[in-house]
Order: structure tokens, then C-alpha cells, then sequence
């Protein structure tokens, strides 16, 4: 495929599902240790509310109020379930799933009873979002990413998804070590002077900001994908945690580059003529990676796993 | 008088307060409705090795968790040397039990014990190679100096409870409390803890552990703790490990004829 091509249709729409899968992959290798990787799963579904409450609010669809909404309806989920949690003395995934069903039902009926159907606001959308549509037409070819007139006609989706990986990145490596520690032993954590409680709410916030990005982007399929199987995957690569991130980091790259090229030119290579969603093929991709980590990775036979486990 | 009885059975006045390790006042605290510890004074002696004392559920954990602020208090203070908790924390190592954490943790021996470093490294700072041969050292002390590299996953229960030692060793701290250091480990890993707690108690740092088996009590402990919910007994094995402490510990839990034979085998 020629720069003329590539550069226009495909280039923007990959690195933009390059970097939502990464955000949400990093985040989730923690997630994932600490038993919490339905929080992702949960995200995504409480920002449904957000986002059409904060459409029934300023009436249109425009990216910013539908971020705050998003990200708000997340943060209060994760209070919720905070609360729910430390009050109700239950395990977090039970608290999770209250929230998130009864937000998610709570964005579907408010859906319902409100005129959105002048807009393109449904559950698919959230679901698969629109990757293929975030092109660049302006570009001409490479020598566009030169050009600061043809720049400036970006999908913005893919600065603010740029600009998201940076945080999360800048979040993981700043606070690489005590999370570290903290993720391994919570209470030896605490007498070293490592705040848990603000670390463990800094994390799951980032995981929301990195799932509402993505979301707005990719929809939720790839979100919740990828704050799981990545991770999952990468953990039975090695028995090291920093290889373990790396290697999240290349499978949530390899599946959002495989995912996107299966579903454009998959169906034709198998005589079909139309593509699919791409978000779902990612999404396949990771779950496919995880399979075959599974059946093959190095670390797949738990040597020191507690027999009562 | 018992419960301010020093070694030398003088009674000891709140100015000696300032120079205990560990001194808690009034502490309650509570899970649910009921309290796990209920208004609970201790001043442990420095330079000295307390077991703390108690049948399951009475409070032992929570005790010392909530000395090391783990766990927020519903009342009361814990002075560290005369000062706040908080403006403490240096001065106190940790060795949780040994089921609290996943063992499947993706990371090697050396890296845990690293992780008793994380004052001196800091959040940003390079870890350098005096850091490292002080976690070596740690290792060594605990006789673990060949499993640097290996997957925790892979330890057997005491070498764990090894490496958590060595973790705590590497606090380098003046105060070691220990839950249930013992508990499920073999024979040597059980000798190989003593003889480090012991020299640390020859360096003057003072030990406080968690205890479960009554046996062993007068021969590693110099002092106890007997909790039920409240504090039952505070002072030396001699003036407080004794069948009536223990009668009124461990109430009809422990068999009348258990009690004989310790204070038997106590003399």
C-alpha cells in the first residue's frame, strides 16, 4: 500500500487504536494482580449515563461535554464501588457489578425516554465505536505529517488519545514502585508511608480516563479487552514484572496492528467484499493472543500455586 | 503493679514512657459492632524480645496492625519512642504474615527484599549497587543468600517467611514487629528466625511478635502479652506468663492439664 493511501485511511485509525489498546493495557497489568480487572468492564459500561446525560445537557454531540460526562459517571462508579465495598465489607467484583448493571440500565433508559433520534447516540456506538471512520483525509501522503495545514485537520480523537497515553504512561512510571509494592503487599505498603488507599483510587481513575478515551474513540469492546487480555497474556510470558509490562505492551501493539488489517482485508482475502468492525477484530486479536499464551507461554504452569487455591 | 514491672521490678513512671519502643494508650478498635480490641495500654521494653499472647480472634493481629497504623483506631495513641506514630515510621519493620500476600506476584527474591529499601531509593532514585548488596546481606542473614533470582511462587512456606524477614531486615529499623512468624514453617526455618531475632535483640533492637505456640514461649520470649479483646497480662515470662494469666486468656480453650504442665515445664 502507497503512503497515498495508507497515510489518509489507515494511519490515523491504527495509531489511534495503537494507543488506546496500550493505555488500557498498562493500567490493567495492575488491575489484573490486584483482582480488579473487571473495573475496566465496569467503566465502560457506567459511561453510558455520563455521556447521555451530558447530551440531554448542552443537546449536542460534541467531544468535550461527552468526555466530562464520561469521565464524571466514571469517577462516581468508582466511588460507588469504593463505598460499596469498604461499607458493605464485600469483594470488589461484587460491588463492581452492582454499579455498573444498574448504571449501565439506568444510561439505557434514560436513552430510551429521551429524543436522541435526531443524533447518532446508540448502544452500538458505545459498543464498537467508529474506528474506521477517523481518517485523514487531508493527507496526501507522508510528507503530510510535514505539512502543518494538513495537520491541523486531524481526527482529534487521535491527539487526545495520544495525549491520554502520555498521562497513563507518566502515571505507571513516576509511580512504578510503589505501586509495585503496594500491588504485592497492601499492609507492608502502608508502614512504609505509601498512601494505598490514594494510590489504589489514583489507579482506577487513570483506568477510567485511559477507558473514557478510548471509548469516545474505539468504544467499549476494545477497552474492556484490553484492560484484560494483554495483561493476562503477559503474565504468562515471565515471572517478572517489568517484563510482564513489556510484553502487555507488544501483545495490546500486535493485536490493535493484526486486528485492523484481519478486519480490512480478512473478509476479502476470504472472498467476502465487506469488511468488519475493526474494534471487534482487535478485541478477537487480544482474546486469540491469550488463547495461544495460554496453550504455549513459558509461565503458563503455575509452579508455587497454593494447592487450596 | 504486674503490668509496669520492670526487669529489675522497679515500677516504671511515665517519663520512662518517652524511652519505650513501642507505648500504646486507650487503644480500641473495632470491624463491625463488636470490638476486636478494647482499650488496650502496652509499653514494651527496649532492647527486648514480647510475645504477644492469645487464643484466635482475640485481637493479636489487629493489635499490632494498628501499632503500625495499618488499621486506624477507633481510640487511642501509639507513641513510638515518646512521639507520634506518624513522625515514626522509620523506626519500625514489618513482617506481615505470610498468607496475607499472592505468592503468584510476578517478581524474584532479591526484588521483595528490595522493596524494604523503598525509603532510602525513594520514588524516583536509581537503585545502586550498595543497595543491592545490602539486600544481598539481608538474604545472607537469613540464610537465603542463593534464591536472589528465584520466582517467589517457587519458595516453600518457611523460605518465605525467610525472605519476609529479610525484607524487614532491610527497613534496618529499631522496632520488629513480626506476625506469626512461625506458623507453618519447618524446623530449621523456625531456628534460623530465632537466632536472627536474638541477635537483633544483642544489637539493642527491640521484637515484638505475634505467638502462637505456648511452648516455646520462655525459651525465645523475654517478655508477654496476654490479650483477649482486653489485656490480660503485660510483663516479664516470670511475673506474667503464668497458669492464672493464661487460665484467664484462654478461659476454658486451653485444657486445664495444658495449664499444669506449662507452669510445670515454667517451674
Amino acid at each position: 500500500m502507497s503512503g497515498e493511501e495508507f497515510v489518509p485511511l489507515s494511519l490515523t485509525p491504527l495509531l489511534i487504536g495503537i494507543f488506546a489498546a496500550v493505555a488500557c493495557a498498562l493500567p490493567g497489568n495492575f488491575l489484573v494482580l490486584r483482582r480488579q480487572a473487571l473495573i475496566g468492564d465496569a467503566i465502560s459500561h457506567v459511561v453510558l449515563p455520563g455521556i447521555v446525560v451530558a447530551f440531554l445537557i448542552t443537546g449536542a454531540i460534541s467531544a468535550w461535554p461527552m468526555m466530562l460526562g464520561a469521565a464524571g459517571a466514571a469517577v462516581l462508579a468508582v466511588v460507588l464501588i469504593e463505598l460499596i465495598r469498604r461499607m458493605g465489607k464485600i469483594e470488589p467484583g461484587a460491588a463492581m457489578g452492582v454499579v455498573f448493571t444498574s448504571m449501565f440500565a439506568f444510561g439505557v433508559l434514560i436513552l430510551e425516554v429521551s429524543d436522541t433520534s435526531t443524533v447518532h447516540l446508540d448502544v452500538e456506538h458505545a459498543l464498537y465505536g467508529n474506528l474506521e471512520s477517523l481518517i485523514w483525509l487531508d493527507a496526501t501522503g507522508w510528507a503530510s505529517l510535514f505539512d502543518i495545514d494538513a495537520l491541523r485537520y486531524l481526527p482529534p480523537e487521535l491527539p487526545r488519545m495520544a495525549v491520554t497515553l502520555v498521562v497513563v504512561l507518566a502515571f505507571t512510571l513516576v509511580l512504578w514502585r510503589p505501586l509495585k509494592i503496594a500491588t504485592f503487599d497492601e499492609g507492608f505498603a502502608q508502614t512504609m508511608g505509601i498512601r494505598t488507599e490514594a494510590l489504589g483510587m489514583g489507579l482506577v481513575i487513570i483506568a477510567a480516563i485511559a477507558a473514557v478515551a478510548a471509548f469516545d474513540a474505539v468504544g467499549s469492546i476494545i477497552v474492556i479487552a484490553m484492560f484484560i487480555c494483554p495483561p493476562a497474556a503477559a503474565r504468562l510470558m515471565t515471572d517478572s514484572l517489568e517484563a510482564q509490562v513489556m510484553w502487555s505492551v507488544i501483545f495490546a501493539i500486535t493485536a490493535a496492528i493484526t486486528g485492523y488489517v484481519l478486519a480490512g482485508y480478512g473478509p476479502l482475502w476470504l472472498g467476502g467484499n465487506d469488511a468488519v468492525s475493526a474494534a471487534g477484530m482487535i478485541a478477537t486479536m487480544s482474546g486469540v493472543i491469550l488463547a495461544l499464551a495460554a496453550l504455549f507461554g513459558p509461565r503458563r504452569s503455575r509452579t508455587g500455586a497454593p494447592s487450596e487455591a | 503493679m504486674l503490668e509496669l514491672a520492670t526487669e529489675q521490678g522497679k515500677p516504671l513512671t511515665e517519663m520512662d514512657l518517652a524511652d519505650s519502643p513501642l507505648a500504646i494508650r486507650g487503644l480500641t478498635v473495632s470491624y463491625g459492632e463488636k470490638p476486636a480490641v478494647f482499650s488496650v495500654d502496652m509499653t514494651v521494653q527496649p532492647g527486648s524480645m514480647t510475645a504477644i499472647i492469645g487464643p484466635n480472634g482475640a485481637g493479636k493481629s489487629t493489635l499490632l496492625k494498628a501499632a503500625l497504623g495499618v488499621i486506624k483506631p477507633l481510640s487511642g495513641q501509639v507513641q513510638v519512642f515518646g512521639r507520634p506514630l506518624d513522625e515514626q515510621r522509620a523506626q519500625i519493620a514489618y513482617v506481615p504474615q505470610r498468607a496475607s500476600v499472592d505468592w503468584e506476584f510476578p517478581t524474584r527474591v532479591i526484588d521483595v527484599v528490595v522493596m524494604g529499601l523503598y525509603r532510602d531509593v525513594g520514588l524516583m532514585g536509581r537503585l545502586r549497587k550498595q543497595h543491592i548488596s545490602r539486600a544481598q546481606a539481608c538474604l545472607a542473614r537469613v540464610g537465603m543468600e542463593d534464591f536472589a533470582d528465584r520466582q517467589i511462587g517457587q519458595l516453600s512456606g518457611g523460605q518465605q517467611q525467610r525472605v519476609f524477614l529479610a525484607r524487614a531486615l532491610a527497613q534496618n529499623a529499631a522496632i520488629y514487629l513480626l506476625d506469626e512468624p512461625f506458623a507453618g514453617v519447618d524446623a530449621a526455618t523456625e531456628k534460623a528466625i530465632i537466632s536472627v531475632l536474638q541477635s537483633l535483640r544483642a544489637e539493642g533492637k527491640t521484637v515484638v511478635a505475634v505467638h502462637h505456640d505456648l511452648a516455646t514461649v520462655a525459651e525465645y520470649f523475654d517478655n508477654v502479652f496476654l490479650i483477649n479483646t482486653r489485656k490480660i497480662a503485660e510483663g516479664t515470662v516470670a511475673d506474667a506468663f503464668t497458669a492464672e494469666t493464661l487460665q484467664a486468656t484462654y478461659g476454658g480453650r486451653l485444657a486445664t492439664a495444658q495449664v499444669d504442665q506449662l507452669a510445670l515445664a515454667l517451674g
